[in-house]
């Protein structure tokens, strides 16, 4: 059984000129413990959204619809009253940019300890000590919690927020960007680290980034997001080798490959907006295979093999047959 | 997870201490050391004053003695010796000053950072009373208030005090405003934490430094203020302080009577003990903010050199 299911999960802003942001229109997946699950899409999908609303973290201009089952309870059920005991205790995050997130005149190890404290999991020495512990588990020397956060680089600041926001014992991590702003020798081994820490501590990542690459070093299975919904979902492995979804195929067309072999090719045009209501396929004035039902007839998420879902009409061959 | 990570054992180390940096970057600027010690030489004067000078009022020879002799700076119209009158003076002029500069700090950190922190009305409605108090003319208000509330000490301290806070509040509160938008703020808010403890945690130590020193040059102006509240005849007329030494001359004639050194000496002092707080205080400023002081990438700093003659092969 899945540690964490989130089905049909929806989130809406209210804009200051009266009308609503349909940030999340209804998303579903499920990562079981100790798996590594990635959440890709451009700019503005609704990626960093999503995982904001799983720790019930949003602004409060904003409002959830949905469900997201934490070992089988349903976190959003009573607001906040609900996500609040779980925060940091059963699911906690790494925020996008959270190595910059660290207060320049208080030491690391205080920094660490502050979660503990506020969710009464240790204190005093117990909590210091505690903090060596996870520096050494994100690879850092422990005696280094006495320093302060300029004393640090990039990447070991970036492992202090990782073991910061494992400092409550975390049974499901969400990690936001861990990569950006990162060269790339720094960036594999933060994801080497993300990689050992569910192998080793059973711990479920959601790793949320626009990177594919990433994501195919990383994760076992990813959802490919575009405008608020899920494109595409599966392993890794299917998504690379045999995308059923237009958006994937060209997203992973996007990437540079290794060798340069082929040209790296854009996909033209921008996500629709979303303060409005959308028609059928999102994805429609950019695909470059969109047929008659595509401006009208909203796809359903089709599974076209064992545990890979695709929400593109050239799946479903009942339309297909109809045109 | 949880066994797992409590499982890694870390070495026992003892935690290591750190040195200051506020302290060892400030006590390196000569001003600080030069105003710190007068400041020092000032308080012990003050706290040891009823052993050095017991009964300064007392008659000791004759009106307006000048100095010299037996009498380092000669004596005042009552014939009291002005040496001992300037070590009792220290202990009021100095109570005062640091009193009403705590008082001050108090006040004008209170609503500095309740202004900053919780923004908008509050922010509004204590701001506006900042400002009303800032158009508020001083020393009308200050003989005001002391001829309303009696002339003593306390009430001078709390006069003085409740007039000068607002620059406090203003700075505290840009201060809190910019600290409070920080990244670490927020990240501490979203892991839960309350508003106590991002005061208490976050948003002090960044400002407290500033409150500090600026609580410093606070002591300089309410020793002058008490000076001339003092000499205008508002301070408490059993005690001795600076400003009183300077009014008992003026009333005393002692200009018609050439009696340059009972007027000059207090003056010297309050000078003097100013010019020393503003010196630690605009030290201790200049350190915390770096921008006050000429930047470190300023173009003078780094020298250029000539290119070192290339080697033979």
């Amino acid at each position: 059984m899945s540690l964490l299911t989130v089905s049909d999960l929806h989130v809406w802003f209210d804009l200051p000129n009266g009308r609503q942001l349909h940030a999340v229109r209804g998303i579903d997946f499920s990562v079981a413990e100790g798996e590594r699950f990635g959440l890709v899409g451009e700019s503005g999908c609704g990626k960093t959204t999503a995982i904001l609303a799983l720790m019930g973290l949003l602004p409060p201009n904003a409002s959830v619809a949905g469900e997201v089952l934490l070992d089988g309870e349903n976190v959003l059920a009573r607001g906040e009253e609900s996500a609040a005991p779980r925060r940091w205790r059963e699911i906690a995050m790494v925020f996008q940019g959270a190595m910059n997130a660290f207060n320049p005149v208080r030491t690391i190890g205080d920094q660490i300890v502050e979660p503990m404290e506020l969710h009464d999991v240790a204190e005093g020495k117990d909590a210091m000590r505690r903090a060596r512990e996870l520096l050494d588990v994100v690879g850092i020397p422990g005696d280094r919690v006495t320093r302060y956060p300029h004393e640090f680089s990039g990447g070991m600041r970036q492992r202090a927020a990782i073991a910061m926001a494992l400092a409550c014992k975390p049974k499901v991590l969400l990690a936001d960007e861990p990569t950006t702003a990162l060269d790339v020798m720094v960036q594999a081994q933060i994801l080497e680290l993300l990689i050992s820490l569910s192998n080793d501590f059973g711990l479920a990542v959601v790793l949320v980034t626009h990177d594919l690459p990433v994501i195919a070093q990383v994760c076992e299975r990813a959802a490919v997001m575009y405008a608020g919904i899920v494109a595409e979902l599966g392993t890794v492995d299917r998504l690379f080798h045999d995308p059923r979804h237009p958006y994937t195929r060209l997203l992973f067309a996007a990437t540079p490959d290794l060798y340069g072999k082929d040209d790296v090719a854009s996909i033209p045009g921008a996500p629709p907006r979303l303060d409005r209501e959308l028609a059928g396929c999102p994805f429609t004035p950019r695909c470059d295979r969109a047929f008659s039902p595509c401006p009208t007839v909203t796809p359903r998420l089709l599974e076209v093999e064992d545990g890979h879902v695709a929400a593109c009409h050239l799946n479903d061959r009942a339309i297909e047959a109809a045109s | 997870m949880t066994t797992a990570i409590e499982a890694v054992d870390a070495a026992e180390s003892p935690v290591e201490v750190r040195p200051g940096l506020l302290r060892s970057k400030v006590l390196r600027q000569p001003q600080t050391i030069v105003g710190l010690s007068v400041i020092a030489i000032c308080v012990a004067v003050a706290i040891l004053s009823p052993v050095i000078a017991p009964h300064p009022k007392q008659q000791v020879g004759p009106v307006f003695a000048p100095p010299g002799g037996e009498h380092l700076l000669g004596t005042d119209g009552g014939g009291a010796d002005m040496v001992k009158l300037l070590v009792a003076g220290t202990r009021v002029s100095l109570m005062v000053g640091f009193a009403a500069a705590i008082v001050s700090a108090l006040i004008g950190g209170a609503i500095g950072l309740a202004s900053g922190f919780f923004g908008g009305k509050t922010d509004t409605v204590l701001m506006r009373f900042t400002d009303y108090v800032i158009v508020i003319p001083d020393v009308p208000l200050m003989i005001v208030a002391a001829a309303l509330f009696g002339r003593s000490l306390t009430n001078i301290i709390l006069i003085i005090g409740v007039i000068y806070w607002t620059t406090t509040a203003r700075l505290i509160r840009a201060q809190v405003k910019s600290v409070r938008e920080r990244v670490y703020v927020k990240r501490a808010r979203a892991l839960g934490a309350g508003n106590s403890r991002l005061v208490g945690k976050h948003i002090l130590p960044q400002v407290a430094p500033l409150l500090i020193a600026n609580t410093v040059l606070l002591v300089a102006y309410a020793i002058f203020a008490e000076t001339f509240i003092t000499f205008l005849g508002l301070g408490d007329p059993s005690l001795i302080s600076w400003g009183r030494l300077i009014e008992n001359a003026f009333t005393d004639d002692a200009l018609l009577n050439d009696a340059w050194w009972a007027i000059v000496p207090p003056g010297v002092c309050v000078a003097v003990v100013v010019l020393a707080c503003t010196m630690v205080g605009q030290a201790m400023e200049e350190s915390l903010n770096p921008r006050l002081s000429v930047g470190h990438l300023s173009p003078r700093r780094f020298r250029v050199r000539p290119v070192p003659p290339a080697r033979e092969p």
